[in-house]
């Protein structure tokens, strides 16, 4: 087996850290501007990838051999699916109410 | 009997309690029982008054409310008030001084007041009255005395305003009311200051420590000139006077009784009683002896002018108890007791005639009387009897007890001699012109007597003296002319050895001042007196009203001072309506705005908060997300730039 040869562009911790952020706050934005409550769970999903691919970049640049991060990464997935579960639920029995799906339109508790 | 001497204020008592809560629909059942009442008060106060003649004294207290002073070592201290009684020669005097009048001045109301639609009320105040202030003379105390002070001048104000219908008694009774609740109130802080230095209330227990000294001196002096207000406002003396002369609204033998014998004199009794205790400190002594010199002068001028009758005698009360306190001042308390005593009787005599005189012709005006010695000739040679004893004409009572405090004067204050003298040709005069006004000369008023509050006999307008009118005057006659002659310094002025007995605590007497009988200064009294009745002769002698009517008219404007009462009542009114009532407006301005405001505010500025943040909670999750995103990112900023900092 020929020695694996180092990477012309080698993939540093710095690079999953950044694209990991540029994901979260991608999501966040969706998630605070979006009225759609389609959209705002979509946006949560790319929230939790961010923090997904953080863990996985830390995990894999750590000193010594530990899988922690990557397991953090399946926990979350599996919460995520769940959680998107619930929340088309919600959705759901929201559009049989209001037959929308705007956010805003879910305001009778408002003071 | 001096040890069941508390039983004489009870019969009054049980009077006014049967009368006011049984018997108050029969008026001849009322009066009945009121006469009853004090009748055996009055035969009680001479068993007592022979016993204390006799050297008896009796004093009782039982504990009345203990209160926690103070803790020590855990445990509260407790203290006592006493409630008690006393008797001895002061309180005799007095109780029969009160009996005797009230017994003579309920008879006579049986006359004056008949047909008065009030009149089982008003025999009910009267026992209640004379109840009040029997317990006053009897109280051994200072919180009891002032109980019973209060008490009477309750009855006081509703004697006074027995014909509330009218609103010139309603405003009299209030003004009475409220002039000496002035002094009152000092009075109370005196016995609270008292109490504070002393620890006790009892007059023998502060006589005892103020004699060794345990009141500090000045504490002393500022605890009896408090106490001393209270008397200035209850006798009437400057500057708390104003209210005496509108008391007159009330029925005329309440003014006899009230506002002539007893209750007025409750201030100089107070200051008798306490005399042991005054006499340590000689600043309260001087304040005492300088108010009544100058009341007994400047309520007689007042009294030079006055048209109604029974201001006339309002003024000469206010002046003759200005003598009482200025005896006491100058330190002769047997003196100043003594003319308390002559003073009751013939003083309720000039009361109860000015009644039968009013009683006769409707009117208070002396100006349109004139002539009723013959209409009324028991009248007119009894009230001229107590005329010419408050005159101080020898051997008439007044003469004694004022002779005896003028030689005082001249011993101790030689200035406040000269006023008192000047007074007495004041007080000669102005009684002369009421008797030669009502009882000499011709009929000037109309024909038919005009209607008066004063109850009137159905039919015509002529009166004469009914029997029980006629009585009472002859009875209070007699010592109008004796009860000096007890007092006489020829026999070695006994009255006031025995009132003097009762100054005696714990074995110490008292510095009292005994001036010796002066044949120049009664010479030169007597004189004045003379002149001053000569002066009233002049003026107004056999009814004539044109020298008086043109002297007033070349001084009018002394006249007008006079009559307009030195403008005090003005002055008075001017400082409650704007002084007080400014300082009012004030406080009410500070209460509605900087109090209410405050309160006020509070609540607008928590409701404007709420209404404020009530927008922050719009319940979009959203928007909680924005903030909960930008609080992280202030948090990242502000952890980032510490880091960079160090």
């Amino acid at each position: 087996m020929p020695p694996a040869l180092p990477p012309l562009y080698p993939i540093t911790m710095q690079h999953g850290l950044v694209f990991g952020a540029a994901l979260f706050a991608i999501g966040l934005a969706g998630a605070l501007t979006k009225r759609n409550a389609i959209a705002i769970l979509m946006s949560i999903e790319v929230m939790l990838n961010g923090v997904m691919v953080t863990f996985v970049s830390f995990a894999r640049h750590a000193q010594g051999p530990q899988l922690s991060g990557q397991i953090f990464a399946i926990f979350i997935m599996t919460v995520a699916a769940a959680e998107a579960a619930v929340g088309l639920a919600i959705v759901i029995s929201l559009y049989r109410l209001r037959h929308t799906v705007q956010v805003d339109a879910a305001n009778t508790l408002q003071g | 009997m001096a040890s069941i001497a508390w039983v004489i204020p009870l019969c009054p008592l049980a009077a006014f309690l049967l009368i006011a809560f049984g018997a108050r629909r029969s008026h001849q059942l009322s009066a009945s029982l009121g006469i009853i009442g004090v009748a055996i008060s009055f035969a009680l106060s001479i068993g007592v008054f022979m016993e204390t003649l006799a050297g008896v004294r009796f004093s009782q207290s039982i504990d009345w409310l203990p209160f926690p002073s103070s803790i020590q070592n855990g445990q509260p201290v407790l203290r006592t008030f006493f409630v008690g009684f006393q008797v001895d020669s002061l309180t005799s005097i007095m109780l029969v001084v009160v009996t005797s009048v009230s017994l003579l001045v309920q008879i006579y109301s049986l006359g004056y007041m008949a047909g008065d639609k009030g009149f089982s009320r008003y025999y009910a105040f009267i026992s209640l009255f004379t109840m009040s202030m029997l317990g006053l003379v009897l109280a051994n105390n200072l919180l009891a005395i002032y109980i019973f002070w209060e008490l009477v001048g309750l009855c006081s104000y509703l004697l006074i305003g027995h014909w509330h219908d009218r609103p010139e008694a309603a405003a009299a009774a209030k003004k009475a009311f409220l002039v000496t609740r002035v002094g009152d109130v000092g009075f109370l802080l005196g016995i609270l200051f008292l109490y504070w230095h002393s620890g006790t209330l009892e007059f023998t227990e502060l006589a005892a420590r103020a004699a060794a000294g345990a009141i500090p001196a000045s504490a002393l002096t500022v605890g009896l000139v408090l106490v001393f207000c209270g008397a200035v406002g209850k006798s009437a003396q400057f500057p708390l006077h104003v209210w005496l002369p509108d008391a007159m609204e009330g029925p005329t033998p309440v003014s006899a009784l009230i506002h002539a014998a007893t209750m007025v004199a409750a201030g100089v009794y107070l200051m008798a009683r306490i005399f042991p205790i005054l006499e340590h400190s000689p600043t309260a002594l001087l304040v005492v002896a300088v108010i009544g010199a100058f009341t007994a002068f400047f309520a007689a001028t007042m009294g030079l002018v006055a048209t109604d009758i029974k201001r006339v005698l309002a003024y000469s009360t206010v002046s003759q108890l200005g003598y009482m306190m200025l005896a006491i001042g100058l330190g002769a308390m047997g003196a100043g007791i003594f003319h308390l005593f002559n003073h009751a009787f013939f003083k309720a005599l000039l009361f109860l005639g000015a009644g039968s005189v009013i009683h006769a012709v409707g009117t208070n005006e002396m100006f349109e009387m004139g002539g009723l010695r013959k209409r009324l000739p028991v009248t007119a040679v009894t009230m001229t009897i107590a005329a010419v004893s408050l005159a101080g004409i020898p051997p008439l009572s007044g003469f004694w007890s004022k002779d005896e405090i003028l030689g005082a004067a001249l011993v101790a204050q030689p200035g406040l001699f000269v006023l008192a003298l000047m007074t007495v040709g004041l007080t000669a005069f102005y009684m002369f012109r009421v008797i030669f006004l009502t009882f000499g000369g011709e009929y000037r008023g109309p024909a038919q007597a005009r209607p008066h509050p004063d109850p009137l006999p159905e039919g015509e307008g002529t009166h004469g003296e009914p029997l029980s009118m006629k009585i009472p005057l002859l009875i209070l006659a007699i010592p109008s002319v004796v009860s000096g002659l007890w007092g006489m310094p020829f026999i070695g002025n006994p009255f006031g050895h025995f009132v003097e007995s009762s100054a005696a605590v714990g074995g110490v007497t008292p510095h009292l001042l005994h001036a010796p009988f002066n044949p120049m200064i009664a010479g030169l009294s007597v004189l004045v007196a003379l002149g001053g009745i000569g002066v009233a002769w002049a003026m107004y002698g056999g009814g004539k009203t044109e020298v008086g009517a043109s002297l007033s008219a070349r001084f009018r404007l002394i006249h007008q001072i006079l009559l307009q009462r030195y403008y005090m009542d003005d002055l008075y009114n001017w400082l409650v309506t704007r002084v007080v009532l400014g300082i009012a407006r004030v406080a009410t301005f500070f209460d509605s705005y900087v109090i209410d405001g405050t309160v006020n505010g509070t609540g607008a500025v928590t409701i404007l908060l709420g209404s404020t943040l009530r927008r922050a909670q719009s319940g979009q999750v959203q928007t909680y997300a924005w903030v909960l995103f930008a609080g992280i990112l202030a948090l990242a900023a502000i952890v980032a730039t510490l880091r960079v900092s160090r």
